[in-house]
């Protein structure tokens, strides 16, 4: 490319950037500058607006989706809950952006962070990780999980805190003793990992299987659970 | 397949921005107002809302509204006086500054005006987004956010006075 081509190249993009008479938009810019300043929106101030607009939709029933996260043994957890009830753990490897991202598109884009409507799944959790809780009471959304992965779930709390069963035996307590694989897609999905225990799910040799969470994870919960 | 992002991240792109226009449209007592009411409209409305709409021009939109609602209910609230003294907003905590200035004179203009300036020069609208708020031309609306200006700058003489700090 020649100077004069990129010469006009650059004097296009110019004209681009500055579309308005330049005369009127150096008077101005200078004055929107001082405006800003003049109407700061000072980050605490937002924060307490975002609150007030959180507790508004709650009342008015239109917060589809409440989500906080939690520290725990096993890293960050997103927690979210729709007015029905918890409908999604998320490890910090599944990215808990994308996780939201995929809640508004499934579920609903009206998502806020409202940590109130998560107070007890979040105490639940924190006397679970102390060792002080066996299991969860808390009503859950299953929305995100359906058909015989669905089904899968729901049996998964008859495994006992502490214990282990195989994914040949899930299948069969969930009436579908050949569905081994599937049992372990639906572990790997489980939208509510921790409070619907899928990490007590291992391999009929004793090994420990994958995770969800990762393996890490896994190990962390079992031997919390072994301890207690 | 990229669906509409979490209203969490609409407040976060654009609290800031729809709060200093409603400050700058409405003052700093009934800005919270406008923005709450803006912000809760907008989050009724926000599943219908088309993937491909710029959300900023819409939310400005919505707090436009809210605003002439607030400035109504405040006008039915107020207690008519003979004459209002002409001093405008009082200046933040640090004293009566520039800024405090500024605010006033932007106070005291035309309601067209100031939103024009507001929608354009706050919150970046173009100018045919500013008319499709305000009604009108384009035209018309660079014509009153240069006629504001113009006045600002008369009320709040030598341009660059403030020093960096």
């Amino acid at each position: 490319m020649s100077t004069d081509e990129l010469a006009r190249e650059l004097a296009r993009d110019l004209a681009r950037t500055f579309p308005a008479a330049p005369g009127e938009n150096e008077l101005a810019g200078e004055l929107a500058r001082d405006l800003a300043r003049t109407f700061p929106a000072a980050p605490g101030e937002l924060g307490r607006l975002h609150d007030r607009l959180a507790a508004a939709a709650e009342r008015d029933g239109i917060l589809d989706v409440a989500y906080r996260t939690v520290d725990s043994p096993v890293g960050s957890l997103l927690l979210a809950a729709t007015e029905q009830g918890l409908i999604r753990v998320a490890y910090a490897s599944e990215g808990h952006e994308a996780v939201l991202q995929a809640l508004a598109m499934r579920i609903s884009p009206r998502i806020l962070h409202a940590p109130g409507r998560l107070e007890a799944a979040a105490r639940e959790l924190g006397e679970y990780f102390a060792g002080h809780r066996r299991r969860f009471d808390l009503p859950l959304d299953l929305r995100l999980s359906a058909g015989f992965r669905r089904t899968v779930l729901s049996h998964l709390p008859e495994i006992g805190y502490g214990r282990t069963a195989s994914y040949a035996s899930v299948a069969e307590l969930a009436g579908r003793p050949k569905a081994v694989r599937a049992v372990g897609t639906a572990c790997a999905t489980n939208p509510l990992p921790v409070v619907v225990p899928c990490h007590r799910v291992v391999r009929s040799d004793g090994r420990m299987g994958g995770y969800l969470g990762g393996p890490d994870a896994k190990r962390i919960l079992l031997s919390l659970e072994a301890a207690a | 397949m990229t669906g509409k992002q979490p209203f969490e991240a609409v407040v976060a792109a654009h609290g800031a921005t729809v709060l200093r226009v409603c400050r700058a449209v409405l003052g700093p007592a009934d800005a919270d107002d406008a923005w709450s009411e803006a912000f809760l409209a907008a989050m009724k409305a926000y599943p219908g809302l088309p993937p491909d709409a710029n959300v900023e021009a819409w939310l400005v939109t919505i707090a436009h509204r809210k605003a002439i609602d607030v400035t109504r209910a405040a006008a039915r609230r107020a207690v008519p006086f003979a004459e209002i003294p002409d001093a405008g907003v009082t200046a933040d905590d640090d004293g009566a500054s520039l800024d405090g200035d500024i605010a006033a004179a932007l106070t005291r203009l035309p309601a067209r005006q100031k939103q024009a300036v507001a929608y354009h020069y706050l919150a970046g609208l173009p100018y045919t987004d500013v008319a499709a708020i305000l009604g009108g031309t384009a035209d018309a609306a660079r014509r009153a956010a240069a006629d504001g200006i113009a006045k600002l700058r008369r009320s709040y003489p030598g341009g660059r006075v403030r020093s960096e700090r």
